[in-house]
């Protein structure tokens, strides 16, 4: 039987380095997805994971199994991947602040989000499309989506994460999917209605 | 209608309803509410359809440098010495270390009470060390042989108090 991941995590704060690579092999894959889907930038992402991983590892001596490690492991990631967000954005308005001025204001280009998303169809492919919709969400329904979609956590755990209650949870995940059908509409039109078993969380990248 | 109040009621359900979370009380909530307003029942339907075309966001896997970088890394960092074990805390042993050797050091310099117990226990000191003569006082006093002696033990004071007057006189 599988050890579970606090009985990992012991086992590497008692000095056993062999457990602590069981759970990066565990979690390698649904830490970089979920960064990439944050940072939108795949050396990015692995840059913040091995972060991740370093962070977990030095604090192993002061672990102690009070919450799931996944918990603790995705609110690490979170919170390193919303300061790079947050840094790269003041960076580029420094960059923007510091661009000599031009005599012709040029014509404001939409972002790509903002484009119909008929339009961005014909242009990109539905992955992209998607990924485009779920990235322009804003920070806090992006994570709740990520986690609850793609990460298959439960309520309680993403709510510790994001710091919120469990009812203003549901809500913020409400209207992040509502924004999404409206967004994704087109795509959300043509598609087959799933079984009722298939909707919920798909967990492609959570080890059960 | 009324039905349509219940629209935002249940709104914060409808993703638990879509991925099985939700309890009987709920489920049933939002099924009875479905079947009465058309809206939420095409709501709940696109939401179906919105979460499988989500399925289609691709993942991506590390690249292979990924677990190596990793390694390195943790190899790299400092591994816990035998100190660490026994001190768990530096900083507090650290505190404690200081605090001893404050204490030791002010421990060296004599405070008045410290004074007056040193001089009271040179006293007794003395005291004991003349006790053995003390015991031996009575014996002595009856011992008739010393009775015969020009000296008495007595004769010490008597010196003294006939000196007194005549450093008076002087």
């Amino acid at each position: 039987m599988a050890r579970s991941d606090v009985q990992l995590m012991l086992e590497a704060k008692a000095g056993d380095d062999a457990s602590f690579e069981l759970l990066l092999q565990r979690y390698r894959t649904p830490l970089v997805s979920f960064l990439y889907r944050m940072v939108r930038d795949s050396a990015t992402a692995e840059d913040l994971s091995q972060e991740v991983f370093i962070r977990v590892y030095r604090a192993r001596a002061k672990y102690a199994p009070s919450a799931k490690f996944t918990t603790w492991l995705f609110r690490i990631a979170t919170n390193l991947a919303l300061n790079r967000i947050r840094d790269t954005r003041h960076r580029l308005l420094e960059i923007s602040l510091d661009a000599p001025a031009e005599e012709h204001e040029p014509s404001m280009e939409l972002p790509a989000r903002e484009m119909r998303v008929d339009q961005l169809l014909l242009e990109r492919d539905r992955a992209a499309v998607i990924r485009n919709a779920v990235e322009s969400l804003p920070e806090k329904q992006r994570i709740a989506v990520l986690l609850h979609k793609y990460e298959d956590m439960d309520y309680v755990e993403i709510a510790k994460v994001l710091e919120c209650s469990e009812a203003a949870l549901k809500s913020l995940l409400f209207r992040a999917y509502e924004t999404l059908r409206v967004q994704l509409a087109p795509l959300v039109a043509g598609a087959a209605s799933p079984a009722p078993a298939e909707t919920a969380g798909t967990g492609k990248g959570r080890p059960s | 209608m009324n039905y349509k109040a219940n629209c935002e009621r249940i709104s914060s359900e409808l993703v638990p309803y879509l991925d099985g979370r939700a309890n009987a009380a709920e489920q049933s909530a939002v099924e009875s509410h479905a079947a009465v307003c058309p809206a939420c029942r095409e709501r709940i339907e696109e939401f179906r359809k919105l979460f499988g075309v989500l399925n289609e966001m691709p993942a991506i896997e590390p690249s292979g440098a990924f677990d190596a970088r990793v390694r390195a890394r943790i190899s790299a960092e400092p591994r816990r010495s035998l100190f660490d074990w026994l001190v768990p805390a530096p900083r507090l042993a650290f505190a404690l270390a200081i605090l001893l050797a404050l204490s030791v050091w002010m421990g060296k310099f004599p405070t008045a009470e410290n004074a007056v117990a040193t001089a009271q226990s040179e006293q007794d000191f003395h005291v004991i060390k003349d006790l053995g003569v003390l015991e031996n006082y009575d014996v002595l006093k009856g011992f008739d042989a010393l009775s015969e002696l020009p000296v008495s033990t007595q004769e010490p004071e008597q010196t003294q108090q006939d000196q007194q007057p005549k450093d008076g006189q002087i």
